[in-house]
């Protein structure tokens, strides 16, 4: 053992398969002097990995996550530490047999083929030991396998020591992390202290704990998953390998089951959640087996027996099976689901990576060690950022609601469109009375109560009736209603109101404030006062960090305007890049302004009635922003549009907002104004007007000339990704971003069905679609165009696609629709010549 | 026959032990809870006596509700039905005796009697020693301790005892009381239908009546030097001669 040196260049903490994989990772790209710690010894320590599954089932809705999985699976291969077994996930109702057909068409889209649906009677050739009887059918995946998650660790490990990169220290605990001025400066074990200026918390559930000593928080629950070995089973008695049969995975029971040798493991997210806290997970001298496997509540997992019993009468049934092993296992689970990666917010220098499972542990170091080396990673992070979090996201309360709510959706049928019941009402614009007069359905967004459509606008359906395509099936109608269409069609006759307070807004001021955004901005800041800018703000490669519109309020004062969820991200980046001599400041006005959005083609008829200024077109031209007076107000006007109609964003300090909100809504009545959603502004106005979404259409794995958004010169001043976005100006693009409309919605059993995003398009032959980079299509965004009378889809083709015209197929729970390219490129499908925002 | 097993619940303790702050207690907030290995085997011979000889096996616990759950494991082996005297008190070695004589005349007056009562040779707790024998003694039937065999024919037991230079071997007629020992055999595991089938076996919950006079705990305290200690002593080829050492001292090695 060697002794610990006084001071490295990063230090990281636990040494499960997080631990030592991104050490590994970080000595490839060439970190040097690095230090790895743990409490435990190795090669266990005692967390997580050391009692994990360790099975991997690729296909995820998610394409990050899946992206991960499948980085994760080659690197456990390479590793010689994977055993491909084949996994069937099965169905026993009818709505499961849906999802398990949205999982092929997922699968399609992230590039993974080799998937089927399989009848009982497949599965029983493949199970013999199942009661296919009980079940519809399976959803087989053979790619699936086994690793040794504790050996893939170790040889990582090993493999950075061998390298001359890294220090290792086990049964070294950590008693404090010093910071200096926001940074980190020490690490204190009980073997003496180190000084950096990088840590990584890989410490899985113990990860808020180690955080809490520098003053970040990681807002994750240690929470139970129990499971159970069985046998000797008779049948597995003569098995060579570890395991010869596929992972069975009974969704409908949130249950799975496996052989383990002679044994057979029964897993469940089935049971009631069960949360710890970090700080009172046992020590390992305390623990009867490890800290993370917990004595097991026999009482919690009753029903499951029963439902193990019923799948696997054969095993599970025999007599002379016994239970031999049985825990309260402890993993980490997040108020999403997702992993928490990157810096913290509140510490710099201090690296989250937690909330990470064995299936995508590798992976996801693989992508944090490159964020950490290169300021960006190959697969696109966004929705693991742990920037993500609002202060009030990452209290002990709310994590615990939000996870006792999602432990039992693990293997649960998750609507894309899905809210949380749990937590809400927590952030309220200043019109949120007024909305609840008029039935808004609220959605949550950053925190926020949204409305996404207002049910007092359902008079609205008679009027639009046949433009409004209501939906047959349940599944497409789900978290949606007829009356979003209504609303659009209504803003583009008259005028509607919009709620846009979750907006985030930072003001960076200060004499250095223009050479801040100018730094991060791809467009020209250096505009005059009161113009309004959307840009990119693009990651070193040149691919999308984020979209967002800043305003030139003062020569040395922008104010950034940007979405709630990625808020926070968005602000950090910008505050990571301030000049140094601290010339420039940023301040969080989030909580100060309110915004209204006002649009359709009565909206100046509506704001001239309000207001004494010049609201004319020439008298206050599109892209341009200045405080005008409404009624008693001062408000700051910014003329852009994200729905393509004319209007305003207005911007007043929150609690002027519900005046506002009744002087536009009074002043708008004898013009038919009407409130309207975020069904509207997120999806129907945007998709009408090929406009793209960040984190949608926009990620880092996408640059801007494919996106259509390069524009025609590219400024003098430097910022970041301009090297990278030069280069790709010059090359022909990969893919080009499209607008397609669906042809025909008729599924096979003559029901019309209706595409929600994250769709793989194909050729009318069912031939998948990739792009010389082996980028995938897929359904970027979904939505109905109610002016277009079409369904749209927002999809990267390949050039050869990339063609007005060209006819192509969108799979939807696993049946082809024909689908046509009507945009390739930016172009507008609705008003292309952009005459209503520009009127 | 009839056979009844007592069984009390115990805290699954890991290496180190931690009191609670008022040191009456072990702190138990991440402990699992089980019954000692001696009764674990009490409860196997119970099954398997009674899966040879046919009658009813029960299984009898003093102690707060949660016993329950172990009173369930017991029956999850094959045990028939469960008696748990339910209190949140802490009985002594006397009042735990006294309160289930009182349980066994109960069930002699509804028409059971048992022919065999096990018990483990000590708790895994308090390792008192002493109930199992002032069950006998109040009960007036023969008892022999610290069992690791047993066969029954013709209405006697045949009990062995190790010692160190072999067996002592007690034969005595039923009904008896007998403490066994872990190694009296090789304890099954849980079967699934059989973990099901305890959810529904009968349980019958009474209050033990009060408790007498006895013994009184103070506190408790821990021992010096309790936990494991691991000394690394080297690496490698260089860490052999340390090992070497090691085996000389423990004498294994000339």
């Amino acid at each position: 053992m060697s002794d610990l040196p006084t001071s490295a260049r990063a230090v990281v903490i636990g040494a499960g398969i997080v631990g030592n994989s991104i050490s590994y990772h970080l000595s490839e790209l060439g970190w040097r002097d690095l230090v790895l710690l743990d409490k435990g010894p190795f090669p266990n320590p005692g967390g997580s990995t050391g009692h994990a599954s360790n099975f991997i089932f690729p296909v995820d809705h998610s394409k990050e996550m899946t992206a991960l999985t499948l980085d994760s699976m080659r690197q456990y291969q390479d590793l010689d530490v994977f055993t491909e077994s084949g996994g069937i996930e099965v169905a026993r109702t009818e709505e499961r047999m849906q999802e398990l057909h949205r999982r092929m068409s997922s699968a399609h889209a992230w590039g993974i083929d080799r998937v089927s649906m399989v009848t009982p009677a497949e599965i029983k050739g493949m199970v013999p030991f199942i009661d296919e009887t009980i079940l519809l059918g399976g959803f087989s995946s053979p790619g699936v396998g086994v690793v040794d998650s504790l050996r893939a660790g170790t040889i990582m490990r090993e493999r950075a020591v061998a390298a001359g990169a890294l220090t290792i220290s086990a049964n070294t605990e950590v008693l404090g992390i010093d910071g200096e001025r926001g940074r980190v400066r020490r690490v204190r074990t009980t073997r003496g202290d180190i000084e950096t200026e990088v840590v990584v918390v890989a410490c899985g559930v113990w990860s808020p704990a180690i955080a809490h000593m520098a003053g970040a928080l990681i807002p994750l629950t240690p929470a139970v998953h129990q499971m159970i070995d069985i046998g000797p089973v008779p049948r597995f008695a003569s098995s060579t390998r570890h395991i010869e049969y596929p992972i069975v995975r009974d969704m409908d029971t949130f249950m799975y089951e496996r052989q383990d040798g002679i044994g057979l493991e029964i897993g469940s997210y089935a049971h009631r959640p069960i949360l710890h806290d970090p700080e009172e997970i046992p020590s390992i001298e305390q623990a009867a087996l490890s800290p993370t496997e917990l004595p097991f509540t026999q009482a919690d997992f009753d029903k499951q027996m029963e439902d193990a019993l019923e799948l696997m009468p054969e095993i599970v049934g025999d007599e002379s099976v016994g239970v031999k092993y049985a825990i309260n296992g402890l993993l980490s689970l997040t108020p999403d689901g997702m992993p928490l990666l990157g810096e913290t917010h509140e510490v710099r220098g201090l690296w989250s990576c937690a909330a990470v499972w064995v299936k995508e542990g590798p992976g996801i170091a693989k992508a944090v060690a490159e964020w950490m080396t290169h300021g960006e990673s190959e697969i696109d992070l966004h929705s693991s950022d742990i920037a993500r979090f609002w202060d009030h996201q990452k209290t002990r309360a709310h994590v615990r609601a939000r996870t006792s709510e999602g432990f039992n959706k693990t293997y649960g049928i998750i609507h894309p469109s899905e809210q949380w019941a749990s937590n809400r009402d927590v952030r309220l614009p200043p019109f949120h009375a007024r909305q609840k007069q008029l039935d808004a359905v609220f959605f949550e967004a950053a925190g926020w109560e949204r409305p996404h459509w207002y049910e007092s606008n359902a008079p609205l359906l008679e009027e639009y009736a046949d433009r409004i395509n209501p939906r047959e099936a349940e599944w497409d109608a789900r978290w949606w209603s007829p009356i979003i269409n209504a609303e659009h069609l209504a803003m583009r006759d008259r005028a509607g109101m919009v709620d846009l307070s979750a907006f985030t807004i930072f003001d960076v001021a200060g004499p250095g404030a223009l050479e801040a955004v100018q730094g991060v901005a791809m467009r020209q800041m250096d505009v005059p006062v009161g113009r309004v800018v959307y840009t990119p703000v693009l990651t070193p490669g040149g691919g999308f960090k984020a979209d967002l519109t800043i305003m030139r309020l003062d020569d040395e004062l922008f104010r950034v305007v940007t979405g709630g969820a990625h808020g926070p991200a968005d602000r950090k980046w910008f505050a990571d890049r301030l000049p140094k001599e601290g010339t420039a400041q940023i301040a969080d006005l989030t909580s100060a302004w309110t915004t209204l959005g006002l649009w359709g083609p009565r909206a100046r008829d509506i704001l001239s009635s309000v207001t004494r200024d010049d609201v004319s077109h020439e008298g206050f031209r599109f892209g341009s922003c200045r405080t005008i007076e409404i009624d008693t107000l001062r408000v700051l006007a910014s003329r852009i549009s994200y729905v393509g109609d004319l209007g305003w964003e207005l911007y007043v300090p929150i609690e002027q907002g519900q005046k506002l909100w009744d002087v536009i809504a009074e002043a708008g009545r004898p013009h038919g104004i009407a409130p309207v959603g975020i069904g509207v502004y997120g999806t129907t106005g945007r998709l009408e007007k090929c406009y793209r979404a960040y984190g949608f259409e926009l990620e880092s794995e996408y640059n801007v000339c494919e996106a259509g958004m390069a524009g025609p010169k590219v400024k003098e001043e430097d910022f970041v990704g301009k090297q990278a976005h030069l280069r790709h100006r010059d090359e022909e693009p990969a893919t080009i971003m499209c607008t397609l409309t669906v042809d025909d919605h008729t599924s096979a059993s003559g029901v019309k069905r209706y595409m929600l995003g994250r769709e793989p398009i194909q050729t009318r032959d069912g031939q998948p679609l990739t792009d010389s980079r082996g980028r995938r299509s897929y359904v970027t965004s979904a939505g109905a165009g109610p002016s277009v009378g079409k369904h749209l889809l927002m999809a990267y083709l390949p050039p050869e696609q990339a063609q007005v015209g060209t006819e192509l197929a969108v799979e939807y729970l696993n049946e082809r629709y024909p689908v046509t390219v009507a945009v390739a490129g930016s172009t507008p499908i609705f008003d292309p010549e952009n005459e209503r925002i520009r009127s | 026959m009839n056979i009844l097993v007592c069984a009390k619940r115990v805290p699954m303790t890991g290496g180190t032990i931690v009191l609670t702050e008022d040191e009456q207690a072990i702190q138990t907030r991440h402990l699992g809870f089980t019954i000692s290995p001696h009764e674990e085997c009490g409860v196997e011979e119970a099954v398997r006596l009674i899966e040879a000889n046919g009658g009813e096996s029960v299984v009898l616990a003093l102690g707060p509700s949660e016993a329950e759950e172990q009173l369930r494991d017991a029956m999850a082996l094959g045990i028939d039905r469960a008696i748990l005297l339910e209190t949140a008190d802490e009985f002594d070695g006397q009042a735990t005796a006294a309160a289930i004589v009182a349980a066994i005349e109960a069930e002699r007056a509804s028409g059971v009697e048992f022919d065999l009562i096990f018990f483990g040779n000590e708790s895994a707790d308090s390792g008192n020693y002493q109930v199992g024998i002032r069950v006998a003694h109040a009960l007036g039937r023969p008892c022999v301790t610290g069992v690791k065999g047993i066969t029954v024919q013709d209405g006697r037991a045949r009990c062995e005892q190790e010692t160190a230079s072999g067996r002592d071997v007690y034969d005595v007629p039923l009904p008896a009381v007998v403490t066994v020992k872990e190694g009296l055999n090789l304890p099954r595991y849980p079967s699934v239908p059989g973990r099901l089938r305890a959810k529904r076996k009968p349980l019958a919950t009474s209050a033990p009546s009060g408790r007498a006079a006895g013994v009184e705990k103070l506190r408790l305290r821990l021992p010096p030097g309790q936990g494991k200690q691991a000394e690394i002593l080297g690496h490698g080829p260089e860490a052999a001669p340390a090992v070497v050492e090691v085996l000389r001292r423990a004498g294994l090695v000339a």
